[in-house]
């Protein structure tokens, strides 16, 4: 039944505007590069324009702000918590873009595409942010996740593209149809697909407690596969050594953190109600993305594949919070989300500016030295890693002291210990990389480093300036993370 | 502006000055370090006045008290303040920190402006350590050194540099790991991080014992890692041999008081009744390890490791006498800290002193010094027989004390204690006896020269140090004694609530495992 209001409102559409901004500036990108249609298409500009796009949706997701409310009947939700992930989402894809340029020039690769898929997959984002209904959920997934699987196998001509691509590509799909199916058995079970309906009808009426909880299960699946949480991580790896550098820059922030909001959004609001239920299940896998993560982490050699199990366990801390189930944990999840994104990208930045044409050099021990011939990129380079370690006085340590907080509250005593000594495993592969940086004489790789190009030194400073400035002063984010982590219930 | 916020803050500003000079001129980078921990220290001299003038007994205040928020939710905030026990601490540091500037003069030379930059990040960390009265802020801080001293060890250290640098790091990281949830449990019983106002709430019984007992041990594990309590010592050894002359110095004299001022400031005040259950196994831990440290360091063949061992020696006495819950006792174990900071500091930059003349720290490459660097010799003698606990040389005065509170406690430890006394003077007089005497070897005679204006100049405050504090104790203890009385009556104050006698180790397991279940 369609209810009586079905036509959009003015207000509707600014509430929906970042996304609308977004996918015109994707379409236009890709007729202009249709049209020019030269071979040299590697040309800055359509990075510039992306630039500005994502300028503009980041404005109007703030101004967006201003009106809080449901969207297109109720398909959409705005209201802070979708708009701290909109901002955080657009700002990933202006940091991307920035660390892109020097890339695609090196590799010789066409621009234009590469920044409509970009767009694309942000403005998928976005909608996963704000949507409030799960075939909402499913389609901006889709749209986020197509244009990411084509993103990693961006340059066609590589192997190592081709093979990270297509992994992902049959993973991903098949992790989705258990979210499809999960969707299917909550519509079959409540006959709704909208999350404040359902969490009505789950509250009221408890009977189908196994049916729902499958459901819950099923979708828990397609989650944990895109946040990349263990078991369901093994993919992650592969995929983020195999793809482009400033595309796993974009990949292990962006999608992952707006699956997390999903995530977030559907099982506290939907499933609520059977919490008992979940928490048991996301217990356990928390524990094991730490452990896995930081144990596989220790032996890597490859720099990408040290820091794709480093977002796995970084997954496994996130899991920690919303184990605990409570409003600290909502919070946590924001904060360390912003805090990881800040830090990560800065890290994926230094490999992508370090590695050079054909990604030569992405060996852990090809950094040595680096902290005396290029002593400012190992200086940002050294924060982002004490950042991950959760060294005080940087995001990362409130994120972990957020989320081990809210597991006290809720008096996961063994989880938090056991998340804090995991901590200490995953210090020591960080600190190797510090070792080859500072403690050992200049490789091959350090001596003919280039110097920073614009685009990543912006990003490098941006990104450290904001770990830094979360860690001395996080009342900046913490204050709208507080207001924004309760959902119209 | 508060003058212990200046304290604190005024190394970095000169860390991050110094990162601003230019790289090639080294020696204004050190003069100005030099000059600028100077003044840090002039600086901190006029704190003395602060304490010392508020002795009332029994006191529980703070001096320089500043308390202001810093993060609003969950309420964190900039709480400092310093009494008798600290006090000292932060006078040592940045007594300590212009002597290391001065010791590495020639010693240090590449990364010149790395290495001075990171001296003061970590003088900033560690007079912070002793400062903060907010267990969240004492946090901050605590993770803070450990960062300058990782690079210290692992840039500028000697051949197996990177595992020591590592193994420091994991080891403390494992503690402090434990404390963290410490404090979030506590914050998560009380509301607050303001120690002062977590110790009034435990007064009042917030805690089960059973909380009582997991929250002593996480701190009690986190401190005894970084004092180092055997068993859990073996980073020390690693880090010392490896560290370079300051950051050996460093290491020794005042980050190990980190461990031993945290269980005198938290852990003993908050879990008064855990701390004395536990107190009979951690008191034969350490012995253990004031027998243990000096019977290892009697056969090292390398000098700096025995120093290090005898570290592990001295720390073990400051750990009894603080567990021992008698005024004499508490007086002897801070007066302890500070004695093996000012001496065992000078003892590894005399060892620094003399691998800078022949590189190399086996004993059995030298012999025979004191014939042609008397001087040098002389300093050494008056520094081991500091260490050794000579009377009218300070380390007497903090021996004495400690076992005279572990008498009044239970007689036998003060006797199984002083047996590492006596161990003392063997490895020590024996490592003097093989290094100055005899006849020199054509290669001592060759390169030993005696000291230079420069090493006076770092050496002699120390060994002035070591006499003021040997004879005229009276400068000191009035403040420390005061503080330590305040302690002991908060600790005392909860007596009633004592709720078994000593239990043993085993109980303690058992209690444990209960909680688990």
């Amino acid at each position: 039944m369609l209810p009586a209001n079905y036509m959009p409102s003015g207000e509707d559409y600014i509430r929906f505007l970042p996304e609308t901004i977004l996918t015109v500036a994707g379409t236009l990108i890709m007729l202009l590069d249709a049209i020019r249609g030269d071979k040299n298409s590697q040309k800055p500009i359509f990075g510039y324009f992306a630039l500005a796009s994502l300028g503009a949706a980041l404005i109007a997701a703030i101004y967006a702000y201003g009106f809080v409310g449901p969207a297109f009947s109720g398909m959409l939700m705005i209201d802070g918590f979708a708009t701290f992930f909109r901002v955080l989402v657009i700002c990933i894809g202006i940091l991307t873009v920035l660390s892109s340029f020097q890339y695609l020039q090196r590799e010789n690769a066409a621009a234009g595409d590469y920044h409509a898929l970009i767009l694309f997959s942000i403005t998928g984002q976005c909608v996963m942010a704000g949507a409030n209904e799960l075939i909402m959920i499913f389609i901006g997934l889709e749209i986020s996740s197509i244009a990411t699987y084509v993103l990693a196998g961006y340059l066609r001509d590589d192997k190592r593209n081709n093979e990270a691509a297509l992994k992902y590509f049959l993973l991903g799909s098949f992790a989705t149809a258990f979210l499809l199916y999960g969707i299917a058995w909550i519509y079959g079970t409540t006959g709704s697909t909208n999350l404040t309906q359902i969490r009505q009808l789950l509250a009221a009426n408890s009977e189908n407690g196994i049916l729902i909880g499958t459901a819950a299960a099923l979708m828990f699946v397609g989650f944990a596969f895109k946040v990349s949480a263990a078991p369901f991580q093994v993919w992650a790896p592969d995929v983020y050594q195999g793809a482009p550098a400033p595309v796993t820059l974009f990949m292990s922030v962006g999608p992952k953190a707006v699956a997390f909001a999903v995530f977030v959004r559907v099982f506290f609001t939907a499933f609520d109600s059977i919490f008992e239920r979940w928490q048991y299940f996301v217990w356990a896998s928390a524990l094991l993305s730490m452990v896995v993560g930081n144990f596989a982490a220790l032996t890597q050699t490859n720099i990408k594949r040290m820091l794709a199990y480093s977002s796995i366990a970084h997954a496994g801390y996130i899991m920690v919070a919303i184990t605990a189930h409570n409003q600290i944990g909502i919070q946590a999840v924001m904060f360390y989300l912003a805090a990881y994104a800040l830090m990560n990208i800065g890290a994926f930045a230094v490999v992508t500016h370090f590695s050079r044409q054909g990604e030569q050099y992405v060996n852990i021990e090809d950094f040595a030295g680096l902290g005396w011939k290029q002593p400012m990129t190992a200086g940002l380079f050294a924060i982002f890693l004490l950042s991950l370690i959760g060294i005080p006085l940087t995001g990362g340590f409130f994120g972990k002291f957020y989320i081990f907080q809210a597991a006290l509250d809720a008096h996961l005593v063994w989880l938090a210990v056991l998340g804090l000594l995991n901590s200490t495993v995953g210090a020591y592969y960080y600190l190797r990389i510090l070792v080859v940086m500072y403690m050992q004489d200049p490789s091959e790789a350090t001596t003919t480093v280039p110097p920073l190009s614009p685009g990543v030194l912006a990003t490098l400073w941006a990104t450290a300036l904001g770990t830094l400035l979360l860690g001395i002063k996080p009342s900046v984010l913490l204050d709208f993370v507080r207001s924004s982590s309760v959902f119209g219930k | 502006m508060n003058l212990l916020t200046a304290v604190i803050f005024l190394p970095l500003a000169g860390c991050l000055l110094t990162l601003l000079l230019p790289k090639e001129n080294e020696k204004l980078i050190r003069q100005f370090t030099l000059i600028w921990s100077l003044l840090g220290f002039v600086i901190s001299l006029f704190l003395i006045s602060g304490v010392t003038l508020d002795l009332r007994p029994a006191s529980d205040s703070f001096a320089f008290d500043v308390n202001v928020p810093w993060i609003n939710v969950p309420p964190i905030r900039y709480h400092i303040g310093i009494d008798g026990i600290s006090l000292w601490l932060v006078i040592l540091t940045t007594l300590l920190t212009p002597i290391c500037v001065l010791m590495s003069w020639t010693y240090i030379s590449k990364h010149v402006q790395a290495f001075h930059s990171l001296l003061l990040l970590l003088e900033f960390g560690l007079v912070g350590v002793f400062c903060a009265l907010d267990l969240f802020l004492f946090f901050v801080f605590w993770e803070v050194v450990l960062v300058p001293m990782y690079f210290l060890i692992g840039v500028w250290g000697y051949d197996r540099r990177i595992y020591a640098a590592l193994k420091f790091f994991v080891y403390t990281m494992a503690g402090s790991a434990l404390m963290l949830v410490g404090i979030l449990f506590l914050y998560s019983k009380t509301g607050t991080f303001d120690y002062p106002v977590i110790l009034i709430a435990l007064q009042k019984g917030a805690l089960t014992y059973q909380e009582e007992l997991l929250l002593f041990l996480g701190f009690f594990i986190a401190f005894a890692i970084k004092v180092p309590m055997f068993p859990v010592h073996t980073w020390l050894p690693d880090a010392h041999v490896e560290a370079p002359t300051a950051g050996s110095v460093m290491l020794a004299s005042v980050m190990l008081k980190m461990g031993t001022y945290g269980l005198l400031r938290f852990c003993l005040p908050m879990f008064p009744t855990a701390a004395r259950n536990n107190a009979s196994w951690i008191n034969a831990l350490a012995i253990t390890g004031i027998l243990y440290g000096a019977l290892v360091a009697m056969v090292q063949p390398n000098m700096k490791k025995l120093v290090a061992y005898s570290s592990i020696s001295h720390l073990g006495f400051v750990v009894l006498g603080i567990f021992t819950f008698t005024q004499q006792g508490l007086d002897g174990a801070v007066y302890q800290m500070l004695n093996h900071g000012v001496s065992t500091g000078a003892l590894f930059m005399l060892v620094g002193f003399l691998y800078e003349r022949q590189h190399s720290l086996e004993i059995k490459a030298y012999g025979g010094v004191a014939t042609p660097a008397p001087h040098l010799s002389t300093v050494f003698m008056i520094t081991m027989l500091a260490s050794v606990g000579l009377p009218t040389l300070n380390n007497f005065v903090g021996e004495y004390l400690v076992l005279q509170g572990a008498a009044i406690a239970h007689f036998r430890l003060a006797v199984f204690a002083s047996i590492g006394v006596i161990l003392s003077a063997c490895y020590m007089l024996w490592l003097y006896q093989r290094v100055f005497y005899g006849r020199p070897s054509e290669e001592v005679t060759h390169h030993m020269r005696d000291l230079v204006p420069r090493e006076y100049f770092a050496i002699v405050p120390l060994i002035v140090l070591m006499v003021w504090m040997g004879m005229y104790s009276q400068s000191f203890m009035p403040s420390i004694s005061a503080s330590n009385t305040a302690a002991l009556a908060a600790i005392d104050s909860r007596k009633e609530v004592h709720v078994q006698n000593r239990t043993t180790l085993l109980a303690s397991l058992k209690e444990l495992i209960h909680v688990a279940r």
